[in-house]
């Protein structure tokens, strides 16, 4: 999950790293009461994405008129499809230099990296210009790392201040299971103070549950009605734009069956999981994959592992009796408990699954296509 | 990483859990060679025909095993994992989905130079034949037949599927090596290609990848020096960029983990990439011969 900027900035100051003063505002009135506090200030868009200033989501202001100006220039944006509906009104700081820094899960090491550059802001870091640590988890990361890592560096008086926070941003990327937090730019001001202009906090999905009063302050991703169903239910459902609707089980074999739609020329129209002990959810998801406007036909594809293929078919069909679709449905049945998920359905469908999944896709692609072209695309 | 052959020796821990239960059964039907369990609050007592241990090291000075599985809820992972590994188990198969990452990366801290990590998130290894670990419905013989194809899967449910079409193509498997789909796991493709290479009983390796990370890169880089034939499908190419498609590892960001930079990897390496999985026959027959 994502945290905004007014949202990651309070871990900062937690943890005594020095950020600008602030007020988060909602309206244009607000953010000219906010510089009438503050002074000169910059106004900034809060949106969970990153790039806000090239969208014009950072202005700067000498005079509450002018922070009023830019928040309702501000305010009327859409940021990578966000909306902005807060802005943050901060103190200008007396900038000398810019820094990055940052901690983050590395796949390629396995391990937490921290990573530091002398060229901080908006412009493309020159790869030789990052410093990057590998910690040892079990370790840490302390002050003599942190000097160790910024050796040979220029960074005048700045450089024990500079250590200080990076060994501060790690025990905040510790304690908060952050999968990356980033400071950009991490600023050097007139009176040699080190401070963090921006933040970027993004907490691992897995650890929520460690932590939920820091998680409500989190921006969820930004869901569809039918997304946030499915997540209501405990269904990994994502809407996409086809008419070929996708019911299967295991993130794989449901990727895939996407795959396979569009390598037969139909496009999908969902994706939509019901995995191991999600079958009794079977109703739920099939409600959501048939209420996608435009759905024209299905695919089901069961391949059992630790899902049971008869269990997961048998929750399907009670939903499919209660529910009676009028859509072409198509389904590919394999692995554990096939045999018996096949009888069921010709019993109580009368239906018969087809020889594999990519005949399956095809059917219900080419199904699709017969229902456009009859108008059926209701 | 090592193919758990019949004589490999397996510890489960979590064993008198539902999942744990059921699964340790089939793996007994099978011919798993499970030698103990580990649930500290029924230690001393026995469980599927085998003693509970307190932990892996109480465990292991019984039994000596060579293998553990975790049957563990995600925040009981760590340390169960941490226990095996001071245990010494040679190989550790974590099933478990959603471990905190932070935790994940511990484990892979701790692990040290005699212990090999597999998973999270994997459904497990079959040895056709021999012995399977985890969640695999091994004992299919629609799904798993004995032959000379080794299979790698980031995913259980496409894993079970491709193999499902090797054996109806008239071919079968010698060991099917299931890795994870997490984003951060302990053997990677190119580690598990590495072992089938190695392997006396595989004359070629299906991989089944997923968009996400860089470990099908890495694997070409290995395929493009092997003498056996490698064929291998990616899921995910209609996927959107910047979605987690079910697996938390299957994501595109920007343009890191796509498709296409999988499939360019993977074909200037010399490997066949295909379209859908039901090619998987034809592609077969075409690099061994039918």
């Amino acid at each position: 999950m994502n945290f905004e900027e007014h949202a990651a900035k309070p871990l900062l100051t937690a943890a005594g790293i020095a950020v600008p003063e602030s007020r988060l505002a909602r309206t244009a009135d607000g953010a000219a009461k906010a510089a009438q506090d503050l002074g000169a200030v910059v106004v900034k868009a809060q949106v969970p994405a990153g790039k806000r200033g090239k969208a014009g989501g950072i202005k700067t202001a000498d005079s509450p008129e002018e922070a009023k100006a830019a928040a309702e220039k501000i305010l009327r944006l859409e940021i990578a499809g966000h909306a902005v509906e807060k802005i943050l009104v901060e103190g200008r700081s007396d900038i000398k230099r810019e820094f990055y820094a940052a901690v983050l899960n590395d796949p390629a090491t396995k391990g937490p990296l921290v990573m530091f550059s002398t060229e901080g802001g908006v412009a493309e870091k020159k790869p030789n210009s990052i410093q990057q640590a590998k910690v040892d988890i079990r370790q840490g990361f302390g002050p003599q790392d942190a000097q160790e890592m910024l050796e040979g560096l220029d960074l005048g008086g700045a450089r024990d201040g500079i250590a200080d926070v990076l060994v501060k941003l790690y025990a905040i990327y510790r304690e908060n299971d952050a999968e990356l937090l980033e400071i950009n730019p991490l600023v050097v001001t007139g009176s040699s103070g080190v401070v963090a202009l921006d933040c970027k906090f993004v907490i691992d999905d897995s650890a929520i549950k460690l932590h939920q009063e820091l998680a409500a302050t989190g921006t969820p991703d930004k869901l569809t009605e039918l997304e946030a169903r499915g997540e209501e239910a405990g269904i990994k459902y994502i809407e996409l734009d086809g008419d070929v609707g996708v019911l299967a089980n295991g993130a794989g074999l449901t990727m895939t069956t996407m795959d396979v739609i569009r390598h037969h020329g139909g496009r999908p129209a969902n994706f939509c999981e019901i995995g191991g002990e999600a079958y009794t959810k079977a109703r739920t998801a099939l409600e959501m994959v048939l209420d996608k406007p435009g759905v024209r036909s299905l695919v089901v594809n069961f391949c059992g592992a630790f899902a049971r293929c008869e269990v997961m078919m048998d929750g399907l069909l009670n939903a499919w009796d209660e529910i009676s679709p009028d859509l072409p449905v198509f389904f590919s049945v394999a692995g554990t408990g096939d045999e018996e998920a096949i009888k069921m359905l010709k019993d109580r469908l009368g239906a018969d699954p087809l020889s594999d999944m990519d005949a399956a896709c095809k059917a219900a692609v080419d199904a699709a296509q017969e229902e456009k072209k009859g108008g059926n695309g209701g | 990483m090592i193919i758990v052959r019949r004589q490999h020796r397996v510890l489960i821990q979590g064993i008198t859990g539902k999942q744990g239960t059921f699964w340790t059964e089939r793996m007994q039907e099978y011919g798993t060679n499970v030698v103990g369990g580990v649930n500290p609050k029924k230690a001393g007592t026995t469980h599927c025909g085998v003693p509970v241990y307190a932990s892996a090291v109480e465990a292991m000075k019984e039994t000596s095993f060579d293998v553990s599985v975790l049957f563990i809820p995600p925040l009981g992972v760590k340390d169960a994992a941490l226990d095996a590994i001071e245990a010494g188990a040679r190989n550790i198969c974590i099933l478990t989905e959603h471990i905190p990452v932070q935790d994940v990366m511990y484990i892979m801290a701790a692990q040290g130079a005699e212990t090999d990590i597999t998973g999270p998130n994997t459904a497990g290894s079959v040895t056709v034949g021999e012995s399977f670990m985890g969640f695999m419905p091994a004992f299919n013989e629609r799904i798993f037949n004995h032959g000379t194809v080794g299979v790698i899967s980031r995913s259980g449910s496409l894993g079970t599927l491709m193999c499902q079409n090797i054996v109806s193509a008239g071919f079968g498997q010698s060991a099917f090596l299931g890795i994870g789909g997490d984003p951060i796991i302990g053997t990677t493709t190119r580690e598990a290609l590495e072992a089938l290479d190695n392997d006396q009983g595989t004359e070629a390796v299906v991989i089944v990848g997923e968009i996400g990370g860089a470990m099908e890169e890495e694997a070409a880089e290995y395929a493009a020096g092997m003498d056996k034939p490698v064929i291998a499908f990616i899921a995910g190419g209609a996927a959107p960029v910047g979605k987690k498609m079910g697996h938390a590892g299957a994501i595109v960001v920007g343009n890191r983990g796509t498709y296409e930079s999988k499939q360019k990897a993977l074909q200037a390496a010399g490997v066949t990439v295909l379209a859908t999985p039901s090619d998987v026959g034809g592609a077969l027959k075409e690099r061994l011969g039918s």
